[in-house]
């Protein structure tokens, strides 16, 4: 079997689990019909590299997601915190203050089978609760609220080393309230923040390997990258191969994020003159 | 009972893991600033390497690596004279005198075994983090405290010891503070590693108990054990920082930054 036709089998391994038949209005056709899936049964022996490289890869698709969804929905949660906790009024700083130590302070690991077990309790009571014990949500909101908090602290940080002079110059043009916030404060806020969020974009995906790993079932072996390379070192009983290839993939990912969130990055500095534009100083990611 | 003991489990894990991940760390960041071309290479790469992979995955990856590795090593020096190969298939087979442990050795050094390569693994990974902070530290000493120390006439490795190393621990305390608290974060992780940590005994024993095999039946608990072991961790936390902040306020003492300089104005 060619490695083509692997791809074609297992490629969307990480999603589907069998072929299914779908059907598409078209505009010269009653119904555009197509196939999609992947093979049911995960390889058994004589495992080629080919098939390593292409299920894992297929589950790199998951990583993505999570990651993704997460960071997009965070960033407003995590603005809102990070506001709350520079608020004057004192209840919104002690909520907010509270929410950024409970998920800053504990493991995700530990937040995720909290979650879990949490859900399914929730699920005896109401039934609108099922389909939060599954990863696809119940794991995205974890990663969500957890990427939040670590993305608050970093904002509330930026907030507070907004220079002075700043808003002293918004206030002289008469500038308050929202737009003052819209004009002056968010946007250099988001400057000085950003190259410690790419940081926090980096830990989150590298954070979504755990989603498998602390209850969440992976039905009908539906998992992530990190899911698929432990599922071939079991099997093989050799960990240099599966492993290397996780890796490499996550480097790849890696350097994609920091290449988007550098272009983001770029336009958010674009008055400066070039000569002052600081070069992006990454630190590598820390475990959380 | 033994849910509590695997408290002290995790204890005695960060316990013995930071001074051995400080030791690979100290090892690391005195090989990538060496003169030695080789030897910085190798302090680099390692620095490298292990910042820049996926953490649980090294994890997954050193448990078996490690036990391979040396189980491979003893079978190379205990039965040189076996011919198969030692990878069949999907078979990793070595002699049975180069098991680790002895395959009819008791139940609890299988455990000290696993616990042995988790602490090996979580040093190899922390220690790296640890070089980086301490290769930071070193280059973070004021340059003229090492050429007084030349103009004193210390070689070398005298003004390494005497001079660098006592000076560099409070550059390097807000990195390995943070380092710490990963650390702390991370310890949840040895459920993967296979060893019966506190996550382990909050699933066995907060899972639902029928009354056919057990005195006490109860419901699904598990959620709050894992609250129980979530509050831990938070306690635990703020402890660390109150802790960390008395250490800092100790290493300050007397040193030519903005915070000791502040120490020495409140006190006169």
């Amino acid at each position: 079997m060619s490695c083509l036709d692997t791809i074609a089998d297992y490629g969307l391994r990480s999603m589907f689990s069998g072929y299914h038949q779908v059907h598409l209005p078209s505009a010269d056709r009653p119904w555009l019909s197509f196939t999609i899936g992947a093979e049911r049964l995960l390889p058994r022996s004589d495992f080629t590299l080919c098939q390593q490289f292409t299920l894992i890869g297929s589950g790199l698709i998951w990583n993505i997601y999570f990651g993704l969804l997460a960071l997009l929905s965070g960033f407003f949660l995590a603005l809102s915190l990070a506001l709350g906790k520079a608020s004057r009024i004192w209840a919104l700083r002690k909520v907010s203050g509270g929410f950024i130590l409970l998920f800053r302070g504990s493991p995700l690991f530990i937040q995720f089978f909290l979650a879990y077990f949490l859900f399914r309790n929730l699920k005896g009571v109401a039934p609108v609760f099922d389909p939060f014990t599954s990863a696809w949500l119940g794991a995205l909101i974890v990663l969500f609220l957890n990427t939040a908090a670590y993305s608050a602290e970093i904002f509330h940080g930026a907030l507070q080393s907004i220079p002075k002079g700043d808003l002293e110059a918004a206030d002289a043009y008469g500038l308050s309230g929202w737009s003052k916030f819209r004009r002056v404060t968010f946007p250099t806020m988001l400057r000085l923040a950003w190259p410690a969020y790419i940081n926090e974009a980096i830990f989150l995906f590298h954070a979504t390997t755990l989603v498998y790993f602390s209850g969440f079932p992976a039905w009908q072996q539906k998992g992530d990258a990190l899911y698929y390379a432990n599922f071939f070192a079991d099997k093989t009983f050799n960990p240099f191969v599966p492993y290397p290839i996780l890796a490499g993939y996550f480097i790849l990912l890696t350097l994609a994020i920091i290449g988007l969130m550098g272009l983001i990055n770029r336009r958010l500095n674009r008055h400066l003159p070039r000569a002052a534009r600081a070069r992006l100083r990454l630190r590598p990611n820390l475990i959380r | 009972m033994a849910f509590y003991w695997s408290f002290g489990t995790v204890l005695v894990l960060l316990a013995i893991t930071a001074p051995v991940a400080l030791a690979f760390g100290f090892a690391g960041a005195s090989a990538a600033r060496s003169r030695l071309l080789p030897l910085r290479w190798l302090g680099k790469g390692y620095i490298m390497v292990v910042r820049g992979v996926p953490d649980i995955a090294f994890f997954l990856f050193f448990v078996i690596a490690l036990d391979q590795g040396f189980e491979y090593l003893r079978h190379l020096a205990i039965c040189p004279d076996w011919d198969q190969p030692v990878r069949r298939g999907n078979d990793f087979v070595v002699c049975p005198q180069a098991k680790l442990p002895l395959g009819n050795a008791p139940q609890v050094w299988h455990e000290i075994y696993g616990f042995f390569l988790a602490v090996l693994t979580f040093a190899i990974v922390f220690g790296a983090f640890a070089a980086n902070v301490l290769f930071g530290a070193m280059r973070a000493v004021p340059r003229a405290q090492m050429e007084t120390a030349e103009a004193f006439g210390m070689s070398q490795r005298q003004a390494f010891w005497r001079v660098l190393v006592p000076q560099m621990w409070v550059y390097a305390l807000p990195g390995l503070s943070n380092l710490w608290m990963v650390l702390i974060k991370a310890t949840p992780l040895l459920f993967l590693l296979g060893v019966k940590d506190i996550v382990y005994w909050a699933r066995e024993l907060g899972g639902t108990k029928t009354p056919q095999f057990t005195d006490y039946p109860h419901g699904d608990w598990r959620m709050w054990y894992f609250l129980a072991l979530l509050v831990f961790y938070l306690a635990f936390t703020r402890l660390s920082e109150i802790v960390l902040a008395r250490i800092m306020a100790r290493l300050t003492h007397g040193q030519a930054t903005a915070a000791g300089e502040a120490q020495r104005k409140a006190a006169a």
